[in-house]
This record gives C-alpha cells, sequence and structure tokens, in this order.
C-alpha cells in the first residue's frame, strides 16, 4: 500500500504521532465503564475514523484526546495548541456574528486584532461562508453553522482535528456536500484527523484508516486501511471496491455490538 | 385635553408589550430564522378595545356599581372625564407634574443602586456556589418580609426623608435582578464553556465573553419586573418618609385624607402611567441589545 495518504513512515524513520493513546481505560465516577484499555495513533497527514454502536464510549474517547477530560489510567500524547475540534452541536455563540464566531478561538489565544481579522476572512472564503458574516447563528441552516464551527478552529491552523460525528443532525445531501469540502480542506491544509461517525459510508468516504470499537465499555476491535487515492470524488462512493469495503467494515461493527 | 390625550397614548403604547410576548411564541411556533413578526389588525385593534372596556368599567362602577353594589355614595369613584378635567386644573397639575418628577427620580436612583448591587452580587455568586448558598437565604427572607414591617427601623434609622425612600426601592426591586442575572450567567451552554475550558480561558474572560452575554436576555427580564417594583418601592416609601419633595405617592395620601377624590385618582393613573412607561422602557432597551440575536426558548415553560 505505497499510495496512501496516510503511510506512517518517511524511509523508516518513524513521525511523531499527532496523537498517541497508550492503555487509555475510562471509568466514570458513577462506575460507568465507558473505555477499556485502548491503543492507537493519529499520524501527520492521517484521516482516522472511528465507527462504533451508540454509547460505545466515542465521545467520552474525543474529550479524553481533547484535554476535556482525564482518563482513569493510560496516557494521551498530544500536542494542545495545536488542536482544532468541531462537535455534534456547532456551539457558537449566538450573539457573535458569524465573522466574531469564527475569530473566538484566535481572540481567547491572543492573537492581534489585525492579524486574526485577516485570517477569520481567510478562512470564511475557504469554508464557503462568504455573504453570511454578519449573521447571527439563529439565522444559519444547519450546515452553515458546521462551517462557521469548522472554520472557527480553522483559523487555529491546527495539526490535529477532533470531530465528534459533526454531520450527524444533517441531511444526507448537505452531508455528503461537507465531506467533500472537508476533504478538500484535509488535504489543502494538512491536518491529521480523528473524525467520529455513526455512516460507514461517511468513514469509508472520508478515512485513510477506520477503526471500529465494540460496544461498551469500548474498545478497539477493527482496523481497515482505506486505499483510496485522494483527491476522491464524489462518486467513488457508487465504486465496487468501496462497497466492498464498506461492507467489510459494516460486518465488523455488526459484530462488535454482539 | 393633554391628559385624556396621555391616557389614549397609554392604551396605545400597550401593543409594544402584547408585541413582544407574541413575537416570542410565533418564534417558538415557527422557525426561528425569520425575526420580523407578522402583524395583524387584530394586534392593533385589541389595545383600544381594551382600553374602551376599562374605561367603560369605570363609569359603570361610578354612575351605577357604586350606589347598587355597595350602597356608597358617587364621589369615593369619580368619573373619567372628571378626574381629568379636575387634574388639569393649573394648581394640581403643577404639584402633579412635579410630584411625577420627584417620584421617577427616586425610582430611577433605586433601580440604578438595584441594578449595580444586585448584578454584583449574581457575579459574585455564579463565581463560588458557597457564597451563592450562603446568600440566597438571605435574599429570599428580605423577600419575604413585608416592606411595611421594615419601615419603623428604616425610618429610626436612616430618617425620614428621600434616602430612606430610596432604600425602600432597592430592598423592593434587587431580588429580580440577583436571580434573574444569576440564573442567566449558569445559562450558557456545557459545550460553549468547553470551547473556553480548552482554550484555557481565565476566568474574567469566561465572565466577560461567554456568561454575561448569555445572561443578557435574562437580565433584561430582571431590570423590566425590578422598574415595577422600584415603582411601587418609591410610592410606598412616599407614604412614609413624607420629607423632601413631595411624590405622586404623597400627593395621593394628602388628596385622599382631604377627600378630593378626582385628584387622588389623577395621581393613581399617574401612578400606572410611570409604572408602564419604566416597563415598556426597559423592555425596548433590552430589545435593542439582545434582539438582534436571542432566540426565546420558552418552550419548556
Ligand atoms: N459524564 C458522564 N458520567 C457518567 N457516565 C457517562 C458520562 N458521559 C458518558 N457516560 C456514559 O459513558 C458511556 C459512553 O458514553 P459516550 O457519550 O462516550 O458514548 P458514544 O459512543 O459517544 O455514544 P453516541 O454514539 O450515542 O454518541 C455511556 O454509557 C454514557 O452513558
Ligand atoms: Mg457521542
Amino acid at each position: 500500500m505505497t499510495a496512501v495518504a496516510g503511510s506512517h513512515s518517511i524511509g523508516d524513520i518513524p513521525i511523531l504521532a499527532a496523537l498517541k493513546f497508550d492503555n487509555v481505560s475510562m471509568t466514570y465516577p458513577d462506575g460507568t465503564f465507558a473505555l477499556d484499555s485502548t491503543n492507537f495513533e493519529v499520524h501527520p497527514g492521517e484521516f482516522v475514523t472511528i465507527v462504533g454502536p451508540s454509547g460505545c464510549g466515542k465521545s467520552t474517547l474525543q474529550r479524553i484526546a481533547s484535554g476535556l477530560s482525564k482518563p482513569s489510567t493510560g496516557t494521551v500524547t498530544v500536542d494542545h495548541d495545536s488542536l482544532g475540534y468541531v462537535f455534534q452541536d456547532a456551539t457558537l455563540l449566538q450573539w457573535r456574528t458569524v465573522r466574531k464566531n469564527i475569530e473566538l478561538l484566535a481572540e481567547l489565544n491572543g492573537v492581534p486584532k489585525a492579524e486574526r481579522q485577516a485570517k477569520a476572512q481567510e478562512t470564511i472564503d475557504l469554508v464557503g461562508l462568504n455573504g453570511f458574516e454578519s449573521k447571527y447563528p439563529k439565522q444559519l441552516s444547519g450546515g452553515m453553522k458546521m462551517r462557521a464551527s469548522l472554520a472557527r478552529s480553522l483559523v487555529l491552523d491546527p495539526k490535529l482535528f477532533l470531530f465528534d460525528e459533526p454531520f450527524g443532525a444533517l441531511d444526507e445531501i448537505t452531508r455528503e456536500r461537507l465531506n467533500d469540502e472537508l476533504l478538500s480542506l484535509f488535504q489543502r491544509s494538512g491536518f491529521a484527523s480523528l473524525f467520529i461517525t455513526h455512516s460507514i459510508y461517511e468513514a469509508v468516504f472520508l478515512s485513510t484508516r477506520v477503526l471500529v470499537m465494540s460496544a461498551r465499555p469500548g474498545r478497539i476491535v477493527g482496523d481497515f486501511e482505506i486505499p483510496f487515492e485522494y483527491p476522491r470524488a464524489p462518486d467513488l462512493r457508487f465504486e465496487p471496491q468501496f462497497a466492498e469495503l464498506s461492507g467489510r467494515v459494516s460486518h465488523a461493527l455488526r459484530g462488535a455490538h454482539s | 385635553m393633554t391628559a385624556l390625550s396621555n391616557e389614549v397614548g397609554l392604551g396605545a403604547t400597550a401593543p409594544s408589550i402584547s408585541e413582544s410576548t407574541l413575537a416570542e411564541a410565533q418564534e417558538v411556533a415557527s422557525q426561528p430564522h425569520d425575526q420580523t413578526p407578522t402583524r395583524h389588525i387584530s394586534d392593533y385593534v385589541g389595545p383600544p378595545i381594551t382600553f374602551a372596556v376599562f374605561i367603560g368599567f369605570w363609569y359603570l362602577m361610578s354612575d351605577w356599581g357604586l350606589k347598587h353594589l355597595f350602597d356608597k355614595p358617587k364621589f369615593l369613584i369619580p368619573e373619567p372625564h372628571v378626574v381629568v378635567h379636575d387634574s388639569l386644573q393649573s394648581v394640581p397639575r403643577g404639584d402633579l407634574l412635579r410630584g411625577l418628577g420627584y417620584t421617577t427620580q427616586v425610582v430611577l436612583i433605586g433601580l440604578g443602586i438595584s441594578i449595580v448591587l444586585g448584578m454584583a452580587l449574581a457575579i459574585a455568586m455564579a463565581q463560588a456556589r458557597w457564597l451563592e448558598r450562603s446568600v440566597w437565604p438571605y435574599l429570599v427572607a428580605l423577600q419575604a418580609i413585608p416592606i411595611l414591617a421594615m419601615v419603623p427601623l428604616i425610618g429610626s434609622i436612616m430618617g425620614y426623608e428621600v434616602n430612606s425612600r430610596i432604600l425602600v426601592c432597592v430592598i423592593i426591586s434587587i431580588f429580580p435582578i440577583v436571580s434573574n442575572t444569576l440564573f442567566g450567567l449558569l445559562s450558557a451552554d456545557q459545550g460553549q464553556h468547553d470551547l473556553f475550558t480548552l482554550r484555557n480561558a481565565s476566568r474574567f474572560t469566561r465572565l466577560w465573553k461567554l456568561q454575561l452575554p448569555a445572561a443578557m436576555p435574562s437580565v433584561f427580564t430582571g431590570f423590566r419586573i425590578s422598574a415595577g417594583l422600584s415603582v411601587v418601592g418609591a410610592i410606598v416609601g412616599e407614604l412614609f418618609f413624607v420629607r423632601g419633595g413631595k411624590g405622586i405617592g404623597a400627593l395621593l395620601d394628602q388628596y385622599r385624607s382631604r377627600n378630593i377624590y378626582p385628584l387622588a385618582f389623577g395621581a393613581l393613573v399617574l401612578c400606572a402611567v410611570l409604572g408602564i412607561a419604566v416597563f415598556i422602557i426597559f423592555g425596548w432597551i433590552g430589545k435593542l441589545v439582545v434582539g438582534r440575536w436571542y432566540v426565546s426558548t420558552r418552550k419548556s415553560s
């Protein structure tokens, strides 16, 4: 598999992982055993997607990766200063316009005003929010909100992007369009991704690698390399090889459910 | 006829109150994307009709009800046009307008103090749970003790002057400001807090850029309630703390004790006008501040 975009090494010299989970387990204070000794790495250039049954601990894993939760045992290696995140809710601040929302994280990081405004404008163009800069979140559709949420982190030029079912609430057409756009951003900006979804097709379409988690307590029980070249055409979704791979992931997932 | 047109004006301003609630109801019912509520003819005819019914009822009580239902002399409830006519004579008109000025001053000073103290207290309470838990009982107690029971004490300590009236305003109006501000500060959602946590935002940044803006809709609800209460406080205060300028409350008491009922009713109407005016003004400022972005979420209530 030489042509895989997410190859782990250059000439046998390993590149430092963007994210590394080392034997990470999580038990909540109420006794819920959510995550069971999980090991994986996300390397620069990789797009890793996790699929798993509902309630298996995917969001838990994502919160641990972001640093919002501390694992009960195990270690997580990640550079917190170069993280981007898009979670299931767009969590835009209702009182800020799209432009000011997109500036928020840069503002919190203390980026000087002129610089962050220029950067915000650049990402607004990038995610296709032109003409919506002065709108308030209540005036946006779900897809537009997600674009704004994505842009908000893009401003920081993250090395690793964490996505927790970002497009779960959208209709299929919008979701596929955003998938295409996300991939061109992925190629253009070169961030590594850890993506969580319920949709096997979304997982296979986006990723260099798909991990399958078991039912709670979540463990990684499947690991699939997705060999398709980037850029990926929207019609890749109808190729036989795509269907075949999706079938294998689906099979593993069904095994994970029981 | 300025006073009459004043009263008609009162009826005509009423739509902005009902409109705001109506608009909120519509936002909940339909998609929150478009914010301009459609106005129906019924929005405009409703207030004049209720106003007409109100005036009609007043005449009915004055001309018929008082005698036949309560067996009391007619002068206790003078007819509306008599109230207007008598109140507009130059001497009472001057007194009433000056009184309105004094009372308004006390109302605004009291409200201002309540806003500053109340918000400061709420902000402090939002920072530390132990503070919240230990301050609440006193606030509730302040609410529960009738102000009349405190009047003698306030009088003996602070004297019977304007300061005491202001204190009454503050005591009456501070609670809604504290409770609404606190509720608002704690209303920012977890996902938004997470963003600030992830960027290591300081407490102050979180307060200034997240909690306070999120609190604004509920803060303004508090202002609106407190504005009305502050009017009540000022009027009640005037009945007891009689030194200093004569406000509407003092005039009301004076006219009543001298049996000049038309003027007493004139003073009453002015109290109502003042209350409605501050209510509308704060509603309007609130809309100006949060109207552009706020989507009312009263579904749960
Ligand atoms: N703060 C918490 N305290 C206690 N238990 C929790 C907490 N958060 C999540 N859980 C539990 O941990 C388990 C995993 O939750 P998590 O949200 O990570 O699942 P998920 O895989 O993201 O589910 P979904 O696919 O529905 O989003 C669930 O059983 C959940 O009830
Ligand atoms: Mg989840």
